[in-house]
């Protein structure tokens, strides 16, 4: 019964794993061109596994933000794992105990979330177990053989793998914003401040690491106040 | 300072907003303003993160607008993330070797 669980965990994964593998590593190959070593960067997968949250983390890191501006970016970034942990809890039931949570807790990214609250059945632990499986391996292995081959190839070749990750990143967000009108201007509002932090000049100065959380709270606050997700169960 | 002591913070503090909604505050958030938040920060962060920075990272700007042309175009074709992302960046690629930057 708990092999049966796992296995179909596992199976249930495997596109997710596959799909973090070529993610990472551009991840991998942007890490080093920003100057990081091979380790570096594949500790900073092995420990974080989040795609967005860790290439704000690279990039206040490289600038030497402060630990500070480094955990505040973090916890804004990070800020939706909240809800789905708290939905995901919701659904385990009292079957599943705290430490199966704590480890679950671990790998609980926006994919492997959207699998198991897509599960007809109720959840174990094995079945989760399995659902994280390939995902962390196809996102350690990529972010590791993306900065080794960052790292050996000529730097053109560099910073077009670097580029990878921003492909990902609009790939994530152009579908849902032609579905939902708030996500584009969510995504519109959040790249026009972010043109004014860059180009600016008396916003360019803004100290290291506050472009992004501002940027990020503004459009979004902004957003949650014109266009208020429906209540539960409408 | 030491890398790794940030990628520690990094990593713990992700950790723990994964963690403790799944163990110790287990009551749904009972704001619309908070719920609505959480959901429209992703949008806002990865739009934010990919303008302009694709223009700063690429060698010149011109390939950096190769690589978004490609990349709005094929996302918006709905085609999956592995080939937007290696398309955007052959585009780059393509773009500075026909710029004639040093390869």
């Amino acid at each position: 019964m708990h092999k049966q669980e796992y296995t179909l965990g596992v199976r249930r994964g495997l596109p997710v794993g596959l799909g973090y593998f070529s993610v990472s590593f551009g991840f991998g190959a942007m890490a080093v061109a920003k100057g990081l070593t091979v380790a570096q960067a594949t500790v900073i997968s092995a420990s974080n596994l989040t795609s967005a949250g860790q290439f704000a983390g690279l990039t206040a890191i490289v600038e030497h933000s402060g630990l500070g501006m480094l955990i505040l970016t973090q916890l804004i970034i990070n800020s939706r794992y909240a809800l789905m942990s708290l939905a995901l809890s919701q659904r385990m039931g009292q079957e599943i105990g705290l430490l199966p949570r704590l480890l679950i807790a671990f790998f609980n990214t926006d994919e492997v979330f959207a699998l198991a609250m897509a599960r007809e059945h109720s959840l174990t632990a094995p079945f989760l177990y399995g659902l994280g499986l390939l995902p962390i391996v196809g996102w350690v292995s990529g972010t590791l053989l993306g900065a080794l081959a960052g790292s050996v190839l000529p730097g053109s070749v560099r910073t077009a793998l670097g580029v990878m990750l921003y492909g990902m990143f609009i790939a994530i967000v152009i579908p849902p914003a032609k579905k939902e009108k708030a996500v584009a201007v969510t995504a519109l509002l959040g790249l026009a401040f972010s043109s004014l932090f860059a180009w600016v000049p008396a916003l360019a100065k803004a100290p290291k690491g506050t472009p992004i959380v501002i940027c990020t709270v503004a459009a979004a606050a902004i957003c949650a106040w014109l266009f208020p997700v429906k209540e539960e169960g409408q | 300072m030491n890398i790794y002591i940030s990628i520690a913070a990094m990593a713990l503090t992700t950790y723990l907003v994964r963690m403790l909604p799944l163990t110790v505050f287990r009551k749904p958030i009972k704001s619309r303003f908070v719920r609505s938040f959480l959901h429209y920060v992703p949008y806002a962060c990865l739009a934010a993160m990919t303008f302009p920075a694709i223009l700063q990272d690429t060698a010149s700007t011109l390939s950096g607008v190769a690589a978004l042309a490609v990349a709005v175009v094929l996302a918006y074709r709905n085609q999956s993330l592995i080939v937007v992302a290696l398309a955007s960046s052959g585009a780059a690629f393509l773009a500075e070797r026909l710029l004639g930057l040093p390869f």
